[in-house]
């Protein structure tokens, strides 16, 4: 042992100890959060991330996300060229900019919005998907942005405009630019509405506060996945508020269908079919075949 | 009624309860001490003055939720008359939170809505602290409704920590009921005031603030998080939550310079809370001038600059992709 690493506090000491004994390559085996089951990660993944023993629904990135849902020809990506800036000179614990750079290094987006033009089963859509990992699929300037520029891209082209949200809420960190994106967002739709196009919305786990609270329920059919966490308020705020316990699956897509908040709940295996369905019934287009 | 002080306001207090003591003394005493009374007061109106000219963002907060601030109905029974009050959603309830109704602003039939916070502990229960439930956004929207099918221009006054984060309201859609409101308000065909008057508590401030001009009292906050929130967030304590108030910008004048409000109407010196009458004039002025503004437009060009003025919100670059 050197004199440096006596001088390491014993924490980091265990840490780089750690990193040495762990033999077994990474993301080979995967267990599932819900039944423990020790999932082949490369099953997984040729499942949709869908747990194939409990068909717990794992979280997506935005991307795997447009390809289970986009044909594979003929896409666009539409507003990658809107990026953010730190209008506050916001910082925490860490400066806004620092947080920027660090979920961009972790995810490769520039932000939490992926918008892209393209097909589903040959009916023309545009679509609209969160990185979760991106600041929590926070909505700040650019989400609001690049949601705009989708549903205009979906009226100048007619087609449907479909969003898939995976958001935390409004982005903190650009204060009261962040809650006008909720209005900005929800005003857009209008555009959709003008032209009598559909507007499908697909609420994945999480679709909190901000983004809950704007668009998000202003589908002209609104779809949930199975067992996802939807809601204004987080439970820990409103437990902490009302002093109860919540009630079991509070919150939860199966809870929110029975209260009559969201249309259907689909299984993420059957939602690119579903949703191209639901488009052309609302088109009326001849079915499918 | 007396003033209630907040915490960086004592120096103040000190020398009101000063004077306090001089008056009570002046009552039976052979001597003239008014004239030292006088002076008193013209420094406390001096340090009340100084103080108030650097508040700190957490500062203003305090004097957004002041005990003894103008509440929506304040407004109402002052700067408007024959206010007829309309109740419930037509589904679910009346929430106590959101007040609203017709009423006539010199002379001219106007819809009114805001929401309520009640003085003292019983009527804050009542008015649930003005924090709304889905049914109190419900309200609101079928009052704008209402004053679409007449015509009638819709003046909402904002204040609340934010909509109430309870069971009940997740199981009545709170998330769509301020969605909806939202989409609605964008394209209401009548013009659409709206005035911060405390605190602009996020989405649920938000669900009643879409409109053609968007103004906030100078001591008034509007957040996308309560400080508190996104100190316990953020910095992982409530204790942070001046670090917050300064770091998220939640300032009339802030907000202003940022260009996500019109206007910024002047308090009273102290704030609101020490001036009833002058706020109520100050605001009604300004209420007036704006009404005659918009209404002066066509319908077309004021849902156009409505539109594209939500369009613009947000700041980013723009890169060759």
């Amino acid at each position: 042992m050197s004199w440096l690493n006596k001088l390491l506090p014993p924490k980091i000491k265990r840490e780089s100890r750690s990193d040495k004994t762990s033999s077994v390559p990474e993301g080979l085996w995967s267990k599932c959060p819900a039944c423990e089951a020790v999932l082949y990660y490369t099953d997984l993944e040729s499942n949709l991330q869908v747990c194939p023993k409990c068909n717990h629904h794992n979280a997506l990135d935005a991307r795997a996300r447009l390809n289970i849902l986009l044909d594979e020809e003929g896409r666009r990506e539409i507003g990658a060229e809107v990026k953010p800036i730190d209008i506050l000179k916001f910082k925490d614990s860490k400066k806004y900019p620092d947080r920027l750079a660090a979920s961009r290094a972790a995810t490769g987006e520039d932000d939490a919005l992926v918008v892209m033009q393209g097909s589903m089963l040959t009916v023309p859509v545009v679509v609209a998907a969160f990185e979760f990992r991106f600041i929590g699929g926070s909505m700040g300037s650019v989400v609001g942005e690049r949601f705009v520029r989708g549903v205009q891209a979906a009226v100048e082209a007619r087609t449907p405009f479909v969003c898939v949200a995976a958001s935390g809420g409004a982005r903190m960190q650009e204060g009261l630019n962040s809650l006008m994106q909720m209005a900005k967002t929800s005003a857009a739709l209008d555009l959709l509405t003008q032209a009598k196009l559909p507007f499908i919305s697909i609420l994945t786990d999480p679709t909190m506060g901000g983004v809950s609270a704007s668009f998000a329920f202003l589908g002209d059919v609104v779809i949930a996945e199975p067992n996802a966490l939807i809601g204004f308020a987080g439970p820990r705020v409103i437990e902490q508020t009302v002093r109860e316990t919540l009630p079991e699956g509070f919150q939860r897509a199966e809870f929110l269908l029975e209260k009559g908040a969201v249309d259907m709940i689909v299984d993420r295996r059957e939602l690119k079919q579903r949703v191209a369905d639901l488009a052309t019934l609302l088109l009326r287009e001849p079915a499918l075949v | 009624m007396k003033t209630t002080f907040l915490d960086f306001e004592q120096p103040i207090a000190e020398l009101e309860n000063k004077i306090e003591e001089l008056r009570f003394v002046q009552d039976d005493s052979v001597l003239d001490i008014s004239d030292e009374i006088e002076r008193l007061q013209k420094k406390s109106l001096e340090l009340t003055k100084s103080l108030y000219a650097k508040l700190t963002p957490a500062q203003v907060s305090q004097v957004a939720r002041h005990p003894q601030r103008p509440y929506t109905l304040d407004y109402l029974n002052s700067i408007f008359t024959d206010f007829q009050e309309l109740h419930g959603d037509r589904a679910f309830a009346d929430d106590h939170a959101i007040v609203g109704g017709m009423a006539r602003f010199n002379g001219q039939a106007v819809m009114v809505i805001g929401q309520q916070k009640g003085r003292g502990t019983k009527d804050n229960i009542h008015r649930n602290f003005g924090m709304p439930r889905p049914e109190g956004y419900r309200k609101a929207l079928r009052l704008m409704k209402l004053a679409e099918k007449f015509g009638m221009p819709v003046i909402t006054f904002i204040d609340t920590p934010g909509a109430y984060p309870g069971i009940g309201a997740e199981e009545r859609g709170q998330s769509e009921a301020i969605g909806r409101n939202l989409y609605e308000m964008a394209k209401l065909r009548v013009p659409v005031i709206c005035t911060v008057i405390g605190e602009g508590g996020s989405g649920g401030a938000l669900a009643i603030a879409v409109g053609d001009s968007v103004n906030m009292l100078q001591y008034a906050t509007y957040s996308v998080i309560s400080p508190e929130g996104c100190a316990s967030i953020l910095w992982k304590t409530a204790e942070r939550a001046p670090d917050a108030a300064e770091a998220l910008g939640i300032t009339a004048h802030r907000l202003k310079s940022l260009g996500l409000i019109d206007r910024v109407v002047s308090e009273p010196v102290g704030g609101a809370h020490r001036d009833h009458a002058a706020m109520m004039a100050a605001l009604k002025r300004v209420l007036q001038e704006e009404l005659k503004a918009l209404t002066a437009r066509s319908l077309d060009e004021l849902l156009k600059t409505r539109f594209d003025r939500l369009m613009s919100y947000g700041r980013y670059k723009e890169d060759a992709a």
